[in-house]
């Protein structure tokens, strides 16, 4: 970290969402991701002369939508662009896209890191279509284009150069995620590419007011990759900057397998895409009506559902931040609470065992059966009594895997807790019998004596016994 | 502000477009002709007019999102140099 001291780190990010539409932006062709490559293609997407892209009005309002979350001012009036540049996955050999009149601008998102909040400015959101997909054959001897991702719609959403660290700049990520899923106009999934990330980071020393040269970062694929590879690149900034060197201005890909940043090659010469507004497209006029219409169907939006949880069942922040960063997760949350008032307890299990299994296993909540009402009911029979927490672990984990209902669970595994007094009786007598040496050291003063005999009296009941009423027991008779 | 061969040279490049020492002096030439023909809208006098960035008074031209059948593989395939799984080969490209 010391190479780092006399430096400020500059970040801004450029992310481009994809829409989920059923259809592209400029034709009829499907949109859904993973059909045999070039089946979802027609003229217009392939750029055939002669024809004509009609904008899909849903794309535009999903623009909208998005552009309002995060806090931008809706342009009355805007066009579309052509930004040519010749490469195979674009086979009109440019991109509609929108250069001076974006959809949205100014707006901002506030993020959290080490527990303060931080605004970061929203330069602009504009409306574009994405490209093709290359696959390289090995060895140079050719590409492969697929063009059925071509047209599918996209926002580009440009930050302010306001973020200062790669944690803020994942931390900014995930809150863009957040707001995406919340809004419902994406699927905003990193590793199918529906949520790209482009970075520029420059150092300065500290208190100058002028940024240093950037570096473009591209090829980051997943949320940690935006993280590594900013930190390897301000570690790379950094050194050439303490011994005297110059950054050059360029755009460094990163390569996840080996953690570092890379010059790509083939791009030497400077772009020059000669944007000019589309001929076949018409202006797009947002009236207030519309833009009031599409503004009222915006939800909760996180920060809103973050600060109601902390108010209204008393959460601590960051479990109403950790709750709320997801809108699954939170809509599993408010499902267990119509079934159990402990908030507390649901967040828990939610953020411990939860986001632990799925986390350890790399899945998504969608990939389990486990329901909130589910987890609802669990807590119920923990406060019933009818099952220890222990054993709750064990339900717990056979939801996940079957979906099934706690109580079907704890019937089906026989998993009722042993709370019968006679019965536990009954065994801690037992146990003492068996193990008399340990009865003697725990009298001899040997504390840890009690912890086997309680170990002993679990194995016994498979770990049904009440283990508050064993623990009584068993020193009740020790102690007689 | 005149073409040179040099902006030919720029242009040609950016489309691809290979050209002999011979071509790229006419195309200046050429070029330099329709840009002047082109000056002449310069002689309009456009005060008070609004600007736009198209020449019909239509906006919110839109389609509802729905799929559409796309074309036939084999039709999407009649235009490809190559083809290799389904996809249309080219030549080899660097990220």
């Amino acid at each position: 970290m010391s190479i780092l001291a006399p430096f400020e780190t500059v970040i801004g990010l450029e992310v481009h969402v994809e829409l989920h539409t059923k259809s592209k932006i400029f034709c009829g062709c499907s949109t859904s991701f993973g059909a045999p490559p070039n089946t979802h293609t027609c003229p217009v997407c392939l750029g055939h002369p002669g024809v004509l892209p009609v904008l899909n009005r849903q794309a535009v309002e999903y623009a909208m939508k998005a552009a309002m979350a995060l806090n931008c001012e809706i342009a009355e009036w805007c066009k579309f662009d052509r930004k040519n540049y010749f490469y195979p996955d674009s086979p009109k050999a440019y991109q509609i896209s929108q250069y001076d009149q974006p959809i949205g601008s100014r707006g901002w998102i506030d993020i959290e890191v080490d527990g303060k909040t931080k605004r970061i400015g929203i330069t602009r959101l504009h409306l574009e279509e994405d490209a093709g997909k290359l696959t390289h054959i090995d060895g140079g001897f050719g590409s492969l284009a697929d063009f059925n991702r071509v047209g599918t719609p996209l926002v580009e959403i440009v930050s302010e150069p306001d973020i200062r660290s790669p944690e803020e700049a994942k931390a900014y990520l995930e809150k863009l995620r957040a707001i995406m899923q919340y809004c419902d106009v994406s699927d905003v999934k990193m590793e199918e590419g529906s949520l790209r990330c482009d970075a520029n980071i420059s150092l300065r020393p500290r208190g100058q007011e002028a940024f240093g040269t950037r570096a473009e970062l591209k090829n980051m694929n997943s949320f940690r990759g935006v993280q590594r590879g900013l930190e390897y690149e301000q570690v790379r900034q950094a050194e050439i900057l303490e011994s005297g060197g110059e950054v050059v201005q360029e755009t460094r890909r990163w390569d996840e397998a080996q953690g570092k940043t890379f010059t790509m090659r083939g791009k030497e010469e400077a772009h020059d895409y000669r944007y000019f507004p589309d001929p076949d497209l018409v202006r797009l006029h947002i009236d207030e009506e519309w833009r009031e219409r599409v503004r009222a169907t915006i939800p909760e939006l996180p920060d809103a559902r973050q600060q109601r949880y902390a108010q209204q069942f008393g959460l601590p922040s960051y479990d109403a931040g950790v709750l709320t960063s997801q809108i699954k997760l939170a809509d599993f949350f408010e499902e267990s609470l119509k079934y159990t008032s402990d908030a507390k307890a649901s967040a828990n299990w939610i953020m411990g065992d939860l986001l632990g299994y799925l986390n350890a296993n790399n899945l998504e909540l969608a990939d389990v059966r486990i329901t909130g009402q589910g987890l609802g009911e669990m807590i119920g029979l923990i406060e019933k009594g009818t099952i220890s927490s222990k054993i709750a672990k064990t339900v717990f984990k056979a939801m996940l895997e079957s979906g099934k209902s706690p109580q079907r669970i704890v019937e089906e595994q026989g998993l009722v807790q042993i709370s019968d007094e006679s019965a536990i009786v009954a065994i801690v007598d037992a146990v003492i019998a068996a193990n008399p040496q340990s009865v003697e050291d725990y009298r001899g003063g040997k504390d840890k004596a009690i912890g086997f005999l309680v170990g002993q009296i679990m194995k016994e009941t498979k770990g049904k016994a009440n283990p508050g009423m064993v623990n009584k027991l068993l020193l009740e008779r020790l102690k007689a | 502000m005149s073409i040179t061969v040099k902006d030919v040279e720029h242009v040609a490049n950016l489309a691809r477009l290979e050209l002999a020492e011979a071509e790229k002096e006419r195309l200046a030439v050429e070029l330099n002709a329709i840009l002047k023909y082109a000056e002449k809208l310069n002689e309009l006098d456009t005060e008070g007019v609004e600007p736009t960035s198209h020449v019909l008074p239509l906006y919110n031209v839109m389609r509802e999102d729905e799929v559409r059948e796309s074309l036939p593989l084999d039709k999407v395939m009649a235009n490809a140099p190559e083809e290799e799984d389904g996809h249309i080969k080219v030549p080899a490209v660097l990220d």
